[in-house]
C-alpha cells in the first residue's frame, strides 16, 4: 500500500487536479452558456412570454444536433474551432472548448425540463402584478426552478466528469487519462482500480451534496 | 371603474375557432362588489382575464379606471396593472418562498422602499389574521390560509380594483365563507373595487351587489342580485337558481296538489315580509291556504323568504285571492303542471 502510494500518489493527484480542473472550468462556461439557452427554450416555446417559433426551433434542433453527437466525435470535430478560439488543441485549454460545447446544450436541456416544472400560474400572478419579465424569470422561474436546478447541475457534473477520461486523446490528462494509460495500455491494473476508487468517491460525494442542497432549496 | 364594451374572444385551436367572449359588454361601479356566474366553459375566466390583460380580447374595448387599457404601451400596462389586484383559484404563490417572503416579493421587485414593504407586509399580513404564520411556508398552511396569503400579496400593492377568479372554488364550505368575509371587509373597510367570478351561487348571494349570469360567452342576463335573485327572466339564471333554492316537490305530490287547488310560490323581500299575507286570504278571501314548504334566502344585505303555498277553495275565490296577493309586496309565481 504504502510503495502504491509512494509510485503514484503523486500522478493520481495530478490527476486528480487535472480532472478538477477541467470539470470546473467547464461547468462554468457551460453553464454561462447554457442558463441563457435554457431560458430562451421557455421563452420562446409555445405558450412562452416570448413565443417565437423560428427562435425556439432553431436553438431546439441546434441542441439536438449537438447532443446527437458522442463526445470523442466531438472532440476531434471541433478541433479547428478550438484551434481559432483558444490558440490550443492539446492541454487542459484544448479540451475546455470541446467539453463546454458538449456540456452547454446538455445543461441548456436539463434547465429547461426544471423551470419548466414551475407553476403557470404562478409565473401569471406575477404579470398580473405589472413585474416585468426578465424579473419574473430571476426571482420567479429560476427561484421557483432551484432545486430542480441543482439536482440537473449535478447530473451534468457527473456527465463531464465522465467527459474528461477522454481528454487524454488530446493530451489533457486527468484521472480517467491515468486510467486508461496505465491500467489498460501498460496493463498495470492495480492503477485502473485506484481510479476507478476515487472516481466513484468523487461521484458519491458530489451526488450527496447535490441532494442535500436540492432538499435545503425545496422547502416543503 | 371597469368597462367592459362589446369584448369579444376567439382562441385558435389547430383548425378551429373557440368564441370564448361574444360581445360581452358590462361595467363595474367604483365600490361594489360585482359578480360573473355561470357554469364552466361560459366564459367567465377569459373575460376576468381581459381586464389587466392576462388575455387580450380580439375585439371591443376594456377601460379601467378611465384609462383604455388596450392602448396602453407595455410599461404604462405594467403601471396600471399595479393598481388592479388579483387572486386565483390556483393561490399561485411562491413555493420557496414563507408568507412574509411571498407579500414582500412583489414589492421589492417593484422597487418599492425597504421601509414601506415591511410596513404594508405587516399591516395586510394582519390584516387577513396571518401576522403569527409569517415564517411559514405554503406547503405548510390549509388552502384557506394560502388564499389569504394571496389577499395579502395582491392587498400590498394598495389596488383599487381587486380581481377574484374563483378564489374560493377549491375551498370547503366553512373556509370558503371566512375567505368572503375578508373580501367583504375588504370590500367595505379598504373601499377596493371587487370583480369576482365564479361558479357557486353562494358567492354571489353573500357578498354581491350586481350579478352578470354567463352562458356560451354571452352574458344574459345582468342586474342587482336581488333582483337577479328573485326574479330570474332566463332559463338558464333560473337553471342555476333552481339549483340551490327550488322546492323540489316530487312529481306526484304536484299533480295530487293541483287537482285540489292551485299552487303559488311567493317571494317575500325584506320588509314585506312583515304583513300576514296568508291569514288575510284564509279570513277576507275565504280559501285554505297550506304552506307545502318554505325557506330563507340570506343575501349581501336583504333577507329573501319564500313559499310554496297550496291554495284551495272556490274557484273564483282562489282567482281573487291570487289577484289580492299580486297587489302585496310579495313576488306571486303559479306553479303549472
Amino acid at each position: 500500500m504504502a510503495d502504491f502510494i509512494n509510485e503514484w500518489g503523486s500522478a493520481i493527484w495530478e490527476g486528480f487536479i487535472q480532472t478538477t480542473q477541467m470539470t470546473l472550468i467547464s461547468l462554468a462556461f457551460s453553464i454561462l452558456i447554457g442558463l441563457p439557452l435554457g431560458v430562451l427554450l421557455v421563452l420562446t416555446r409555445k405558450g412562452g412570454q416570448w413565443e417565437s417559433v423560428p427562435a425556439f426551433t432553431i436553438v431546439n434542433s441546434l441542441i439536438n444536433v449537438i447532443r446527437s453527437i458522442p463526445f470523442i466525435i466531438l472532440l476531434f470535430f471541433l478541433l479547428p474551432f478550438t484551434k481559432a478560439l483558444v490558440g490550443t488543441t492539446i492541454g487542459v485549454r484544448g479540451v475546455i472548448v470541446p467539453l463546454v460545447v458538449a456540456c452547454a446544450p446538455y445543461i441548456a436541456r436539463l434547465l429547461e425540463t426544471a423551470m419548466l416544472e414551475v407553476s403557470k400560474g404562478v409565473i401569471e400572478a406575477y404579470q398580473s402584478m405589472g413585474i416585468s419579465t426578465p424579473k419574473i424569470i430571476w426571482h420567479v422561474i429560476i427561484r421557483e426552478a432551484r432545486s430542480s436546478i441543482i439536482l440537473g447541475l449535478t447530473i451534468a457534473i457527473i456527465g463531464l466528469i465522465g467527459e474528461t477520461a477522454m481528454a487524454g486523446f488530446v493530451g489533457a490528462g486527468g484521472l480517467g487519462d491515468l486510467a486508461y494509460q496505465f491500467g489498460y495500455v501498460r496493463f498495470q491494473p492495480d492503477v485502473m482500480y485506484a481510479v476507478i476508487i476515487i472516481l466513484i468517491v468523487i461521484v458519491q460525494i458530489i451526488q450527496s451534496i447535490g441532494n442535500v442542497i436540492a432538499r435545503k432549496l425545496k422547502k416543503n | 371603474m371597469i368597462k367592459l364594451q362589446h369584448v369579444s374572444k376567439t382562441f385558435r385551436v389547430g383548425k378551429n375557432r373557440i368564441e370564448a367572449l361574444k360581445d360581452v359588454s358590462l361595467e363595474v361601479h367604483k365600490g361594489e362588489i360585482f359578480g360573473v356566474i355561470g357554469f364552466s366553459g361560459a366564459g367567465k375566466s377569459t373575460l376576468i382575464r381581459c381586464v389587466n390583460l392576462l388575455e387580450r380580447p380580439t375585439s371591443g374595448q376594456v377601460v379601467v379606471d378611465g384609462e383604455n387599457v388596450l392602448q396602453l404601451n407595455k410599461t404604462r400596462l405594467r403601471l396600471l396593472r399595479r393598481k388592479i389586484g388579483m387572486i386565483f383559484q390556483g393561490y399561485n404563490l411562491l413555493e420557496t418562498a414563507n408568507v412574509y417572503e411571498n407579500v414582500a416579493t412583489p414589492l421589492k421587485l417593484e422597487g418599492v422602499p425597504k421601509e414601506e414593504i415591511k410596513a404594508r407586509t405587516e399591516k395586510y399580513l394582519e390584516i387577513v389574521g396571518l401576522s403569527d404564520r409569517k415564517n411559514a411556508f405554503p406547503s405548510q398552511l390549509s388552502g384557506g390560509q394560502k388564499q389569504r396569503v394571496a389577499i395579502a400579496r395582491a392587498l400590498a400593492h394598495e389596488p383599487e380594483v381587486l380581481l377574484s377568479d374563483e378564489a374560493t372554488s377549491a375551498l370547503d364550505p366553512n373556509t370558503t365563507d371566512a375567505i368572503l368575509e375578508l373580501l367583504l371587509k375588504v370590500n367595505k373597510e379598504l373601499g377596493i373595487t371587487i370583480f369576482l367570478i365564479t361558479h357557486e351561487l353562494n358567492v354571489i348571494q353573500r357578498i354581491c351587489d350586481r350579478v352578470a349570469v354567463m352562458e356560451n360567452g354571452r352574458v344574459v342576463e345582468q342586474g342587482t342580485v336581488v333582483d337577479v335573485f328573485t326574479q330570474p327572466q332566463q332559463p338558464m339564471t333560473r337553471r342555476f337558481i333552481s339549483t340551490e333554492s327550488k322546492f323540489q316537490i316530487p312529481e306526484t305530490v304536484k299533480s295530487d296538489l293541483l287537482k285540489s287547488g292551485r299552487l303559488v310560490k311567493l317571494t317575500f323581500i325584506g320588509e314585506s315580509s312583515k304583513d300576514p299575507v296568508l291569514a288575510t286570504l284564509a279570513k277576507q278571501y275565504d280559501v285554505l291556504p297550506s304552506i307545502i314548504a318554505g325557506g330563507i334566502d340570506q343575501l349581501k344585505d336583504q333577507s329573501v323568504g319564500r313559499l310554496l303555498v297550496h291554495l284551495k277553495g272556490d274557484e273564483a275565490k282562489v282567482g281573487t285571492a291570487i289577484d289580492f296577493l299580486h297587489d302585496q309586496d310579495v313576488l306571486v309565481e303559479e306553479v303549472k303542471n
